[in-house]
């Protein structure tokens, strides 16, 4: 999905797919250390050049019983010579360290694909497990696909005998063997994962030294004659990138330090409150490192403590920033109804999920933008952006403190699971070439007989900010409605009106300072327009991209601003004869669309907690033509 | 004002009209906190007051000092999030009993086990007064209400003893119209980290005299007012309190003549821990109700103990944007695109 980093040319974009790309699947017992082995080969991969996506896709339980299919754990990831955007639709290569794993996964590859399967783990218990009632390495059910089994688990410890470690310990290092045997199939080099396991256990290094011993054994057998031949080693060419350094950073990795970077842009320190919860944790993980930038991290006793605290600490000064997933963002919707009363500035990041309630904890969804936009109780409007890619994160970061600083206001940026987790090789962005936005602390002490007025506004209407413990300015902010001239309790029907419009006119008015809406792929007007948000933005661009190689007229436009709209985007939808609008939930997007610009936008929904795949968007667009 | 100028309780008043019930203890309370904050020596910009909703919660607009009248229940981590964005300021909690121990008992137990630095000045008049009468977390078993017309019948929660258990570090009770109040106030302000007041505070409309039977002039013999290092009389010195070593457990003994030593009256001992516990689950009737400050024993903030992590985990670091959105596994990409 790194889209900004590679040169899209006409030739390619007229291609039907990326020239060479591969799509490998590790899947295996959740014990088995899949996200792990996928991790470490996304380093390997983007060490070699190769653009790529990657899907973590994993149980929401912690350690499921051993060898069932719902403790299946595994990593996809997309690689190749030229743009990558999605992790995939259907693996070439699955890896499957067990019968569950091969279950769960063996339908998605594609026909003809490679199984790769560790025979130690297909005794009669674990193929009972996995609802098998005969072995599908032998009875021939897997004959569509090219099979290649041996026993992984007998040889990886017979590679960590010298290292005297116990049966089980010794078969903790089969994924390292699994590593070692796929990082030979794709000619690559073993010496960074062999560095990182010495960094890793560097407290252990006799365990470092065996899983080492594993990985080099794997690497060597694809090497050897022993499956010379029905292993083909595959080279894939590095990608076109803009000469520069690159990373791999995960969506929450990009919001962490997205963040960061806001909070030194606007001057301001930063203080996170969060409360654990799937997937949004990680960015309260990665802040808390981050104390030397000036961030200071709290983990409250619950999500309404989080965003409390936030909201505290922006009154005192501060950039407050709370994080949660859908069900946490539901608890905290009564404080950021606060937040927008008392107009402080207030980061909302929301990795959205599977829902309703606690709904699908580790699986991806964007049904939260209901609750972004329409979300809390009376009028309460609040900014909204969402981010399309781990990449694009780091952006949107700075751009909600822009927006929250700039305009004294909570802002939520949505992203979700598939984005907090996936990881795509990114540019590192010249810091310098990012403006400063520097917030101000109001602290003129009004004329000898005029009280302070915490309401006074811009001509952005944003209001004043005053830090407590500037002298001459104590006053009172709250959640009841204000006098919009005095800042002091007013309940009068007509102020009540006035601070409404005001609320939401400066909302509205963020629309002035954002870029307008581009066309992201094809004509400003045509037959047909897919309107996408967040991370559906892979998926559609090829897509697009494919159907408009085919010379069907149809456009990409991607919404970064979801509230307010880009002002220019009613004009823009009805230029075209139709719109479609592809969204992980039931049309939320939509209806949004409909409301504001009275358009015929059409659905094109999907709510599995898998994201959507290319061949679907195309069979939608197709449908859509016809 | 300059830093010369010597406030008085006017300096700490609002314009804002008042807008309790006449006769509310809200008002007695107001006017103790005003008188109190020029002897405090702090300065009404370094001065916050948080509350979250409820009657008392209205405080913070009558004090001319920062103010930041919250949502219910949550206003201990408002305090929490001001504290640790500033340390320097002075931050009040005013709080009520449904929004303290009801909506909000989650935060009330954190923000005292965490030992914030802050005042915490609970408003005890065991009703929901600004709903109009319904009973609260802290009424007492059997009291009717619009919402237990039959009368209620859950025991109510002990604010103190909450406290305690929470692992508060200064507990303390007074009275809305007593004039020991400042004292109490004084004594919370001086200490350092979270320092829990419950304030018995008289609803006239919805629950009118409930704690007279300890407050009313005639019944003062019914306060034991706690000194520390004094002995814990009451009845104008008549009765005390002293320890039943076999029952472990406080009794009420009769004092003749002065002569508290001889018949075991227990002298008072802030630091003591489990002698606060057992003075704050006093049933009232058999014994007085204790008054004054019941335990302090001073503990490491949680602000300093933050602000002293974060810069201990800085040290030796240098904050650079550049690199740290260049840090992890990078590499550098030196051909030019290719054309494809």
């Amino acid at each position: 999905m790194a889209t900004a980093t590679h040169f899209v040319t006409p030739e390619e974009a007229a291609s039907d797919a990326p020239l060479e790309a591969v799509v490998v699947r590790f899947a295996g017992d959740s014990g088995d250390g899949m996200q792990l082995t996928g991790g470490q080969f996304t380093l390997s991969t983007a060490l070699a050049g190769n653009d790529f996506a990657t899907f973590p896709d994993f149980p929401a339980e912690i350690r499921a019983p051993q060898g069932t299919t719902f403790g299946v754990s595994a990593f996809q990831i997309n690689f190749g010579s030229s743009a990558i955007e999605t992790a995939g639709d259907a693996p070439d290569v699955l890896v499957a360290m067990n019968p569950a794993a091969l279950r769960v996964n063996v339908d998605a590859l594609k026909p003809g694909g490679l199984i790769i399967a560790d025979v130690g783990e297909f005794g009669p218990r674990n193929l009972a497990k996995a609802g098998y009632d005969s072995n599908p390495l032998e009875d021939g059910s897997l004959a569509k696909w090219q099979l290649i089994s041996f026993n992984i688990s007998q040889l990886t410890m017979d590679a960590v005998k010298p290292f005297g470690l116990g049966n089980k310990e010794a078969l903790r290092s089969k994924n390292m063997w699994t590593l070692g045997l796929a990082l030979w199939m794709f000619d690559r080099d073993k010496a960074p994962i062999e560095e990182w396991l010495k960094t890793k256990f560097a407290k252990a290094p006799e365990l470092a030294e065996a899983n080492i011993a594993a990985l080099r054994a794997g690497h060597a057998y694809g090497e050897t004659a022993e499956i010379g031949g029905q292993i083909p080693q595959r080279h894939i060419d590095p990608a076109p990138a803009e000469p520069g350094l690159y990373r791999t950073v995960t969506g929450a990795e990009a919001i962490s330090i997205g963040l960061v970077a806001g909070a030194q842009l606007a001057g301001l320190k930063m203080f996170f409150g969060g409360y654990p919860i799937t997937p949004a944790s990680a960015i309260l993980h990665h802040l808390s490192r981050l104390k030397e930038y000036n961030v200071t991290t709290f983990q409250a006793e619950d999500e309404i403590a989080a965003i409390g605290s936030a909201i505290g600490a922006s009154f005192a000064g501060s950039l407050g920033v709370t994080s949660s997933s859908g069900p946490g963002i539901a608890l905290k919707q009564e404080a950021m109804g606060l937040a927008i009363i008392t107009e402080l500035p207030l980061v909302i990041i929301n990795s959205q999920r599977g829902g309703p309630s606690t709904g699908l904890p580790t699986k991806t969804e964007q049904s939260d933008l209901y609750q972004a936009v329409y979300g809390r109780n009376g009028d309460a409007p609040m900014p909204v952006i969402a981010a399309r890619s781990p990449a694009d994160a780091f952006d949107c970061a700075i751009e909600a403190c822009r927006i929250a600083t700039q305009y004294m206001t909570p802002v939520m940026l949505l992203t979700d699971g598939y984005i907090a987790n996936a990881a795509e090789p990114w540019k590192v962005p010249d810091m310098s070439g990012y403006a400063p936005f520097p917030a101000r602390f109001h602290d003129e002490v009004p004329a000898e007989g005029e009280g302070v007025n915490p309401y006074a506004r811009d001509e952005k209407l944003k209001r004043v900010w005053i830090k407590p413990g500037t002298p001459g300015l104590t006053h009172r902010i709250g959640g009841i409605e204000k006098n919009v001239g005095t800042g002091h309790i007013d309940y009068a029907p007509a102020n009540h009106q006035k601070m409404t419009d005001i609320r939401a006119d400066k909302v509205l008015g963020i629309r002035d300072g954002i870029p307008e809406q581009e066309v992201t792929l094809g004509a400003e007007g045509g037959r047909l327009a897919v309107v996408g948000w967040g991370s559906t933005f892979g998926p559609i661009h090829q897509a697009v991209r494919r159907a408009r190689g085919r010379g069907e007229d149809v456009s990409h436009i991607h919404i970064r601003h979801i509230w307010p709209l880009p002002r220019n985007l009613g004009d823009l939808l009805r230029a075209y004869d139709r719109v479609i609008v592809p969204e992980m939930n039931t049309g939320q997007l939509k209806t949004v669309l409909r409301d504001q610009y009275l358009v015929d936008a059409r659905p094109v929904t999907k709510v599995s907690g898998q994201p959507f795949k290319i061949a679907e968007i195309e069979a939608a667009i197709e449908e859509a033509l016809q | 004002m300059n830093e010369m100028t010597k406030l008085t309780a006017k300096d700490f008043a609002t314009d804002q009209e008042v807008r309790w019930c006449p006769g509310c203890g809200d008002y007695a309370v107001l006017k103790a906190v005003q008188r109190t904050m020029p002897e405090l020596g702090v300065r009404p910009e370094n001065v916050v007051f948080v509350s979250g909703i409820g009657c008392s919660s209205r405080f913070p607009y009558y004090m001319e000092t920062y103010g930041f009248h919250t949502i219910h229940g949550r206003a201990p981590t408002f305090a929490t999030g001001i504290k640790l964005a500033n340390p320097e300021l002075d931050v009040w909690i005013i709080t009520g009993d449904g929004d303290a121990l009801s909506i909000g008992g989650n935060h009330t137990m954190h923000v005292l086990r965490r030992n914030l630095d802050c005042q915490i000045l609970l408003f005890n008049n065991e009703i929901y007064g600004l709903t109009k009468g319904q009973y609260s977390p802290t009424s007492r078993a059997g009291t009717r209400s619009p919402s237990t017309p039959f009368g209620s019948v859950d025991r109510p929660v002990s604010p103190c003893a909450f406290a305690l258990g929470s692992g508060a570090r200064f507990v303390a009770r007074g009275i809305d119209v007593h004039k020991n109040l400042p004292d109490v106030l004084k004594a919370a302000h001086g200490h350092r980290g979270a320092s829990f007041i419950e304030i018995y505070q008289n609803c006239v409309v919805y629950n009118d005299d409930v704690f007279a039977p300890f407050t009313a002039r005639e019944n003062s013999g019914n306060q034991l007012w706690l000194k520390p290092g004094e002995p814990m009389l009451f009845a104008g010195g008549a009765r005390g309190i002293a320890l039943d070593r076999d029952a472990l457990a406080l009794r009420v003994v009769d004092v003749e003549g002065g002569d508290w030593q001889s018949a075991g009256v227990l002298v008072h001992d802030p630091k003591n821990r489990s002698i606060a516990h057992m003075l704050v689950e006093m049933p009232f009737g058999t014994f007085p109700t204790a008054l004054g400050v019941i335990y302090e024993d001073p503990a490491p903030t949680f602000e300093s103990a933050v602000i002293e992590q974060n810069a201990k985990a800085a040290v030796g670091k240098t904050p650079n944007l550049q690199a740290l959105v260049g840090k992890g596994q990078s590499w550098e990409v030196t051909k030019e695109p290719h054309v494809i």
